[in-house]
């Protein structure tokens, strides 16, 4: 438990060194999400209906933008190796690698969505459902992602790789994320929507973590 | 007691070497030698157990190191080629944090005293990525002493080292081995301690 903590910490401490990176992820979230009332004009009911749809798109690619970086800095420096090496489990390594990701991206993502959500017209109650669905939705595509960048460690044009490899298996939580908000617009009730990403994400957290690290053991090989 | 039986490594198509045998016990150390690209990292790579060998068994205390993993890391420290320290953070945050995702409890006092031994005292505020290659190097070995580990494999640990560097490291690796130690290094040039092997790869 002590070690995840370190971790957690240390590669929060190195963000907030480097926080030009987070703060890259977090300006594209803003752009992209806002050139999209710019672009298709003043019309509330339009708004309404294309919001949890482009907010969540914003969300996925801001998450991506970062993803590559989660194992490559450590697997250059070495310091992956000596992860792989210390006595404390790598997978525990691995879950406070997943845990600091979520907390420099996903976690902004999710302050920042109700703020951006303005822009679209939604009332309050749709954009507490908002923050909620990208609260559930969020971990799960650091946990997702992190399986798509320890598979691609090493590889050279990785990137894409990485991408052609996570978008498809982000599409559900996208499909039930955006329709959690989606509903709550429309008068429905959200709670089928969130409860089946709350579902993912307890069966994410668990398996997660232990497949990338058997990626991660392959890449180091 | 580190054994090896019947090492054969390749990497890819290319068969690296075949059915090495040889033991390490308490007080020795093994000279790995050997060309360019002959296969010494490769070696080692096995031996931390980050590779596992086409064929052979790697024993640690009799038993094999895919056993009980955990047993084995906990007395094993391996430096490879890489600084393996975060450049952005300091020296001093380098090495708690090192030790504190190994589970082990460092105070700031034997941290400062390792760093101190291997010149970095006063330094030790600065971020790694402001101090010269050899410091890196210093940073690294420091916790040569912070880890307290019973084998020592180091892949090429003179690159960049200045003479003073150089008698630190002979005195520290003089130490660990009197004091029950093991290790094993690759190094082109001849090193003066007593206990040692060669291995011509």
């Amino acid at each position: 438990m002590n070690a995840i903590y370190s971790i957690v910490r240390r590669d929060l401490l190195l963000a907030m060194r480097r926080l030009s990176e987070v703060l890259a992820l977090l300006f594209f979230f803003v752009i992209v999400t806002s050139l999209f009332p710019l672009g298709i004009g003043p019309e509330p009911a339009m708004l309404r209906k294309i919001a949890p749809g482009i907010l969540w798109v914003a969300a996925l690619l801001a998450t991506m933008l970062g993803l590559q970086r989660m194992f490559a800095v450590d697997h250059a420096d070495g310091t992956l190796e000596q992860m792989a090496l210390s006595p404390t489990p790598l997978v525990l390594l691995v879950t406070g690698k997943i845990a600091a990701h979520w907390l420099t991206c996903g976690l902004s993502l999710v302050l920042l969505a109700p703020v951006l959500g303005i822009q679209f017209d939604l009332d309050r109650s749709a954009l507490g459902v908002l923050m909620l669905a990208l609260l559930l939705g969020t971990p799960l595509l650091s946990l997702i992602g992190s399986i798509g960048a320890a598979l691609t460690l090493g590889v050279r044009g990785g990137g894409v790789l990485l991408s052609l490899l996570v978008l498809p298996l982000f599409i559900p939580t996208l499909i039930f994320g955006a329709g959690a908000v989606q509903a709550q617009i429309e008068g429905g009730s959200p709670s089928g929507h969130l409860s089946l990403l709350a579902a993912l994400l307890v069966l994410a957290g668990f398996f997660a973590p232990w497949a990338t690290t058997a990626a991660l053991r392959i890449a180091l090989e | 007691m580190l054994k090896a039986e019947g090492l054969t490594c390749a990497r890819g198509e290319r068969t690296l070497f075949t059915n090495l045998t040889f033991s390490v016990s308490v007080g020795e150390w093994l000279h790995v030698k050997g060309e360019n690209g002959i296969g010494k990292t490769s070696l080692l790579r096995l031996l931390t157990g980050l590779a596992h060998p086409v064929t052979g068994q790697i024993l640690w205390n009799d038993q094999s190191i895919q056993e009980d993993p955990a047993v084995f890391r906990q007395d094993m420290l391996f430096l490879g080629h890489h600084g393996a320290v975060k450049e952005d953070l300091s020296a001093l945050e380098n090495l708690q944090f090192a030790a504190a995702i190994d589970g082990i409890k460092l105070a700031d006092a034997t941290a400062l005293q390792s760093l101190k031994r291997f010149g970095l005292l006063g330094r030790e505020d600065l971020p790694v990525r402001v101090l010269s290659a050899g410091q890196k190097r210093r940073v690294l070995l420091a916790r040569l002493a912070t880890r307290q580990a019973k084998l020592w494999i180091l892949d090429e640990p003179f690159t960049a080292l200045d003479v003073k560097a150089v008698e630190l490291l002979n005195a520290a690796l003089a130490e660990h081995l009197a004091g029950a130690g093991m290790a094993i290094v690759t190094n082109h040039q001849t090193i003066n301690i007593p206990g040692g092997r060669i291995l011509q790869l």
